[in-house]
């Protein structure tokens, strides 16, 4: 009777590993379970998977080139390291500087530029600080007294971080030293969209994109606070990762081409260009395939 | 206190409804764990009954360091797997980060000390007389020691148990290997992660209720189990 029930308890965990196979199955249709093959990986910044982007291209890109699609979203910073080891295919981030490098050391084939928009200074609807409408770098250089409202940093190395430092760069400080300005100062050290749902708790000003912002909007008390600037201009471009620098990826170097082919063909541009006007009132990001590089 | 309700209330239409991708991800959770769950089971029952049949120098020193590693942190479990079967790792050429075999790979190295270290606090906790009768009727060790893990087998029932909880419940490892993927990586704790940062509270509540219901139904039924006792 008692052996008989520990056979049942041995019984179901079998079954229920079977059942692993079976859905391994049913989702990557077909017998690769056990295998990276087959599936191409993308890591995204988050701004591109919060705002629901990724999810909306994902089944078009998927039945377009019969390939599974495995989207990885972390921040721009995670994401280029993912690409540095070679465990992604191709990347899709907003980190300029360090995409240049990453394409400079070997490690990209080349920054292909497939949609922009701006970051946004966002705060509490009253502005405690005063800083509506400023100069991002004049905003910032208020924002720093700290005494008004506190800050909240992503502090993960993401894109909009490595901007948010830019920013206190030219507006004329040190960022270790703000860092450690005082408790004003706060490093979330998450997501954009968790960063936003922080600020709005505690009714402090952090910088995000737009397109979360917007994504996130009926979940905030929070308001535009300075949207001006070619500083706070923020583009997406897509890299594919260089298959001579690590050769595992080579399998899927011609699936991580045909990804930016993708992204910047004519028909997937109306789609970025028209996303979230339906759901948000209006358009998120604003494709940019094959022409220069916004400077405004 | 809304909120919450609405989560409930969202979580009872999820179930109800059989949403399939909750049903989805339940499974996944499910088949993951008890994956995991198998795995550690089959290397850790025999080495926990190794290390307490067998008298050796620091064997108290390995037993401390087995039960001090019950509340290691996932994340670092985490980060040490994604650094061994990161492309650029030692394992990377089995191609496995962010499939669900390394997450499996990953939780049983995670829930191997609780599953080992409980199977010998189960073997000790049998009454001395049951090895020193067998022992004097003129059984041999190996004998002896089949008697005492066929006494001790409800309390390494919990051990199992037990590892099976921490590998459904713990979320730094899944992320960190799994990466969250959707339709192939995502479990019930990474999905609520994910929900919660992007603001779906009543998600996430509903995704939390399902947890606790399956960890609910499988302790009531080791609870019942030992009770036949």
């Amino acid at each position: 009777m008692r052996n008989k029930a520990i056979i049942c308890f041995f019984s179901l965990l079998v079954t229920i590993v079977l059942l692993l196979s079976i859905f391994g199955c049913t989702t990557a249709q077909g017998n690769e379970i056990l295998s990276a093959r087959e599936r191409l990986r993308v890591a995204t910044t988050t701004s591109l998977y919060d705002t629901g982007l990724w999810g909306y291209l994902e089944p078009i890109f998927e039945k377009k080139y019969n390939v599974e699609l495995d989207v990885l979203y972390a921040g721009s910073g995670i994401a280029l390291e993912y690409g540095k080891r070679g465990d992604v295919d191709v990347i899709t981030v907003h980190d300029k500087a360090r995409e240049q490098q990453f394409v400079a050391e070997g490690y990209g084939i080349e920054r292909v530029l497939f949609a922009y928009n701006y970051f946004l200074i966002v705060g509490p609807a009253n502005d405690p600080a005063g800083i509506k409408s400023m100069k991002p770098e004049d905003a910032f250089k208020k924002l720093a007294d700290g005494s008004a409202a506190s800050f909240i940093s992503r502090g993960d190395e993401s894109g909009t971080h490595a901007k948010e430092k830019a920013l206190w760069k030219s507006a004329g400080f040190d960022y270790e030293k703000i860092r450690k300005a005082g408790s004003w100062y706060i490093e979330g050290g998450k997501g954009m969209g968790s960063t936003l749902l922080m600020a709005s708790e505690k009714q402090g000003y952090t910088i995000s994109d737009m397109g979360t912002f917007l994504a996130f909007k009926g979940k905030l008390n929070l308001v535009t606070i300075v949207d001006r600037g070619s500083i706070l201009l923020n583009v997406y471009s897509v890299i594919p990762v260089n298959p001579e620098k690590n050769p595992k990826v080579a399998l899927n170097a011609q699936k991580a081409k045909d990804m930016v082919s993708f992204l910047t063909s004519a028909e997937i541009q109306k789609l970025i260009g028209d996303y979230g006007i339906k759901t948000y009132g209006t358009p998120l990001f604003i494709p940019c395939a094959g022409k220069p590089e916004p400077t405004e | 206190m809304e909120e919450i309700w609405n989560g409930f209330v969202k979580a009872i239409q999820l179930i109800v409804t059989l949403d399939p991708e909750v049903m989805e991800i339940t499974g996944r959770s499910l088949a993951i764990a008890a994956a995991s769950c198998l795995l550690a089971t089959a290397i850790c029952i025999p080495l926990g009954s190794l290390i307490h049949f067998n008298r050796f120098a620091g064997k108290r020193a390995l037993i401390n360091v087995i039960q001090t590693m019950y509340s290691v942190p996932t994340v670092v479990i985490g980060l040490l797997v994604f650094l061994l079967f990161s492309r650029a790792g030692p394992l990377g050429y089995m191609e496995l980060l962010f499939t669900p075999t390394v997450m499996v790979i990953g939780q049983a190295v995670l829930i191997a000390p609780i599953v080992a270290g409980l199977t010998i606090t189960a073997l000790s906790g049998v009454d001395k007389a049951v090895p020193e009768t067998a022992t004097a009727l003129g059984a041999d060790r190996f004998q002896v020691a089949l008697l005492t893990m066929r006494e001790a087998r409800f309390a390494m029932l919990t051990a199992i148990v037990m590892g099976f909880g921490r590998a459904i419940s713990e979320v730094g490892l899944a992320l960190m290997v799994g990466g969250n993927i959707r339709g192939y990586t995502r479990v019930l704790t990474t999905a609520i992660a994910l929900e919660t940062s992007k603001g779906d509270i009543e998600l996430s509540i509903a995704l939390g209720i399902i947890l606790i219901a399956v960890a609910l139904i499988i302790n009531i039924a080791l609870n019942r189990l030992q009770q036949r006792k």
